[in-house]
Formats: structure tokens, sequence, C-alpha cells
């Protein structure tokens, strides 16, 4: 009987049979497993929309193939405002992001996060800080902003590292006393990095300018159409019809 | 069993050895294992940065870039050209566990080996029936799904469950609420497959018994004329297969690259019957 057993368990005597049925067995198990972790992953991915890339951060998809959550940007961050994404907190787990709100991005010169980075999911080819896009404010709630009650609040404009270029004040009638002016908060999308600081220290108790995720805060002019550029085509259309 | 385990477990080599040089390499490995953890926490914790990052990817004083050969190629599945020195530490930790042994990181290293350890030590002391146990090669297949699935998804899928660095991140970025992982591995290991998760379905253990193949570093039973079958070492034996060979076949030298090379077989054994020995070394010997 021992001898039985003996060749039974030697691999090198595995006939084609049991050789078919194991190998079958396997792939069955490893295609459940792998179904399985593919799904907890892409159902965990980006759940959370106000969870803030660091700067030079990829494309979402991007992002998620290349980052390979060491933690050495949160530990290069003097500011702590980087944290690893836990399992169940929104963003994928072990990756890196920042909710603008707790602590927003200083905006260092020298942006240690992205130079620290081994894996290239923050992009060294980001320099300059201010063309960092890590979100886009955006003025969520005009009902209770301060500023569109027609008083001076101001605080997000002020705090503004790109004041006067990331958001304006744009002055407007106030038509409830009719003889007061309204200055309205305005992002202007091609400049605001996303750092948050506005939405930090918005004084209301929910921030009523928030940073969202670009593919979020923008929208997007179809291919096909003409008025991509509505300034410069006006003019090529009134060029041309002085030409004539 | 024998006598000897009626007594206690490896009473026979405390008996024989003293309790110092019969726990001489678990402690050795606990302090192996506990001082790569302390490196990398001092620095969050206290400022001091010698290691920064985790096991996954990290900085050796600030200029040495190491980083985890799977995850590396997890990345470059996915079709993501990384900056260098994630490649460059990659090819750094390959070629050290190359020399040092491959699986030397799961015995020596990896903190997912206290988890297995306590689950295995708590089996003996609740005297755990043995259950019909996984195919060991599930490993290499589960290695394969993980290189492949990046390929599939365009995502580094396996970092999601990662046992490793979600030890490492619970202890230096206080991110604990993935510690449920491990909480499975010890319940699986503790009462469904012995050593389930190391000696059956870690890929990153697969990962680095494929690196061991080449290393000159193993355990040999070098006086294997003296062991008196008191079973001792394969209770002990996180892959008790690759002991018969060396204690019973031809060659004493266990060359399986399963073998963790942890050493508790050296300690366990009243009649001193193993020993880490240098192959390359020993064939010059031979050949002289």
């Amino acid at each position: 009987m021992s001898k039985v057993k003996h060749t039974k368990s030697n691999p090198r005597d595995v006939n084609r049979r049991q050789f078919l049925a194991s190998s079958a067995k396997a792939g069955c198990v490893m295609g459940l497993v792998g179904l399985g972790i593919t799904a907890t992953a892409t159902q965990s991915r980006q759940l959370d929309s106000l969870a803030i890339r660091p700067p030079g951060a990829l494309g979402e998809d991007d992002f998620l193939s290349a980052c390979v959550r060491c933690g050495l940007c949160v530990e290069a961050c003097p500011y702590d405002t980087l944290k690893l994404a836990r399992w169940f907190d929104g963003a994928a787990t072990g990756t890196p992001y920042f909710t603008a709100r707790n602590i927003p991005c200083e905006m260092c010169e020298d942006i240690p996060c992205v130079k620290v980075c081994p894996s290239g999911s923050l992009d060294h080819g980001l320099e300059k800080i201010e063309e960092a896009k890590m979100g886009i404010a955006v003025l969520i709630d005009e009902k209770n902003c301060l500023n569109f009650k027609g008083l001076r609040c101001d605080v997000c404009y002020r705090v503004c590292p790109l004041i006067d270029d990331a958001i304006t004040l744009e002055r407007q009638h106030n038509q409830r006393s009719d003889h007061h002016a309204m200055f309205l908060p305005t992002v202007n999308s091609d400049t605001c990095t996303g750092c948050g600081k506005c939405e930090h220290v918005c004084v209301l108790e929910e921030s009523a300018i928030r940073i969202l995720p670009a593919h979020i805060a923008l929208g997007k002019t179809a291919e096909h159409d003409t008025y991509i550029n509505t300034e410069e085509t006006t003019l090529e259309m009134l060029n041309k019809g002085l030409s004539l | 069993m024998n006598d000897s385990s009626k007594a206690g477990f490896a009473q026979a080599a405390i008996d024989e050895l003293g309790w110092w040089r019969a726990h001489k390499f678990l402690f050795l490995r606990r302090a192996s294992q506990l001082s790569v953890l302390t490196l990398f926490a001092i620095g969050p914790w206290f400022g001091l940065w010698i290691l920064k990052g985790n096991l996954s990817s990290s900085e050796l004083l600030g200029t040495v870039p190491l980083s985890d050969p799977l995850v590396t190629l997890q990345v470059l599945m996915t079709g993501h050209i990384p900056e260098l020195t994630l490649i460059l530490g990659a090819l750094f930790i390959t070629v050290f566990y190359v020399i040092a042994g491959g699986r030397v990181f799961c015995s020596w290293v990896c903190p997912v080996n206290l988890v297995t350890d306590s689950a295995s030590w708590l089996r003996r002391k609740m005297n755990l029936p043995r259950l019909g146990e996984m195919p060991r090669n599930l490993r290499y297949y589960l290695l394969g799904l993980v290189i492949v699935l990046p390929l599939l998804t365009g995502i580094t899928v396996w970092e999601w469950v990662n046992p490793v660095p979600i030890l490492y991140r619970a202890v230096l970025f206080g991110a604990g609420s993935g510690l449920w992982i491990l909480l499975a591995i010890f319940l699986l290991d503790l009462f469904i497959s012995e050593r389930g998760w190391c000696g059956h379905l870690c890929p990153t253990g697969a990962m680095f018994a494929l690196f061991g193949k080449l290393s000159p570093v193993k355990v040999s039973a070098v006086n294997a004329k003296a062991c008196d079958n008191c079973m001792d070492c394969f209770d002990v034996c996180p892959e008790r297969q690759v002991l018969k060979p060396a204690l019973k076949g031809k060659q004493m030298m266990i060359t399986d690259s399963d073998c963790t090379q942890c050493g508790r077989c050296i300690d366990v054994c009243a009649q001193r019957v193993f020993q880490y020995q240098n192959r390359i070394a020993l064939k010059a010997e031979n050949n002289q």
C-alpha cells in the first residue's frame, strides 16, 4: 500500500489525465481569484470625489497603473498634507491624496513630493508648482456664500496664492438693496492649481467653495464645435467680412 | 509521536543546548524583522530618516533606491514606464536576494512571517489537526496571475490586497483598516490550512523562491547520520517537504528553493543535524 501511495505522490508519475484535471482546477481557481481582486480594485477606485491627488498626478487611470503606494510623497510633504488612503477611505487603498478642507497644499516651490516619487505617477515634468492641476476650485453654493449675500467676506479670494488670477472678485449690482455692489468670487479654471486653500479657509460650516477633480469640475466642448474659441472665430469672421 | 514531543516541543534541544542556543535563529530572525520595520518607522515617528517609504519602494539614507521587484514588474505590465529609480531599486533588491538566498526575505524581513509563525505556534499549542493541504504550487499560479492582471486591467490590481505593504502602511502611516486581511491570513493559517498563506499562496514568496534557486546560501543536514527521528524539525519547519530529501536522500544540502532559510530546524535539533552552508565554497572544497 505504501508503494501505491508513493507512486501516486511522485510528481514525475503524473499522467496526462491528472495533469489536465489539475491544470483545469488551478485555472478555475485562479480565474475566480483574479475576478475577485479585479472587482475589489475597480469597485474601490475614486469613490471619494473630494479626495484630491498630489501635484503632478497623472490622470486617475494612469495614476493607478503607476503608483506603487510607497508613501515617499507623504513623507516628503513638509505640511502633513498628504495621506495614504486606507481601506474603505474612498480613494484606492495605499495611494496618496489630500482633503483640502482639512489641510490644503502649500504649493512648495521645489515640489518635494513630486521629486521623490520613484514611479513617475507624479509627473517629474512638473517644474513650476503654479502649473499644477490638482483639481479645480468651484464655488459650489451661491446661496450660502456670504459674498453672494452682499457681504464682503472675500476670505477665499484673499488667501488664494494666485490672488487676482485664479480667483477674482467680479463686481455686480446688488439688486436686493439696489444701491450696493456684490463682489462675486470667480474661479479662473485655466490658472487654478487646486491647492485648496480657498476651501480650507471658507468661514461657513460647510465650505461654499470646493476643490473638485478636473474631470468632475470641467465641461468639455465637442471636437466638432466651431465655436471652441468664440473670440477668435468672431474676429476671423469679421476680418473676412472686412477684406471682402 | 515520541517522548520529547510529549514533554514539550523541542524539549530535547533545550535540555541539551540550553534555552538560548535552542532559540538562537528564531531570536535573530525576530530581531531582523523588527529592526527593518523600526528603521522605516523611526522616520515618520521621530524624524530619523534612515529608510524612507516602505517595502514597496524606499530610499536608503536619501540616496540608494530600493523597490519590490514584483511591484515594479506589475507597473511595467500596465504599460507605464516608471522613473529609472524604481527599476534600479528593483534590480538592487533582486541581486541582493539572489545572493542572500531568495526566501530569506520571507523569514528574515517579511512582517507577515510574524502572523504565520504565531498561527503555527498556536496550532502546536492547541494540538489542532492538520486538514487537507492545498497544493504548494498554487503560489506560482497566483504569481502568474498577479503579473498578467495589470496587462488585462491596466492597474496594479494585486496592490489592493497585498498583505505585506498593508501591514507596513498600518505601522508607518496609521492606515490600520486593511489589517482585516492579516486577520484573515491568521485565521486561515490557524483553522483551515497550516501555513496556508506563506507556504502555499503568497506570490511575493513565490518570486523570492525563484530568485533563491541560484543562491549560494543553503541549510544543510551536515550531520544527517545523527538524526534520531524525533520529528521536531518537521513539526516546526514552514516547508517541511524540503527536509526529507536532505535527511534521507543522497545530498545533504536543502536545495529546494521553497526553504525559507529560517534556521528553525538548526535551533530545535538536539543532535545538531543542520547547519548553514555556503554551497559555492563547499563545491570548491570538494573539487580540491
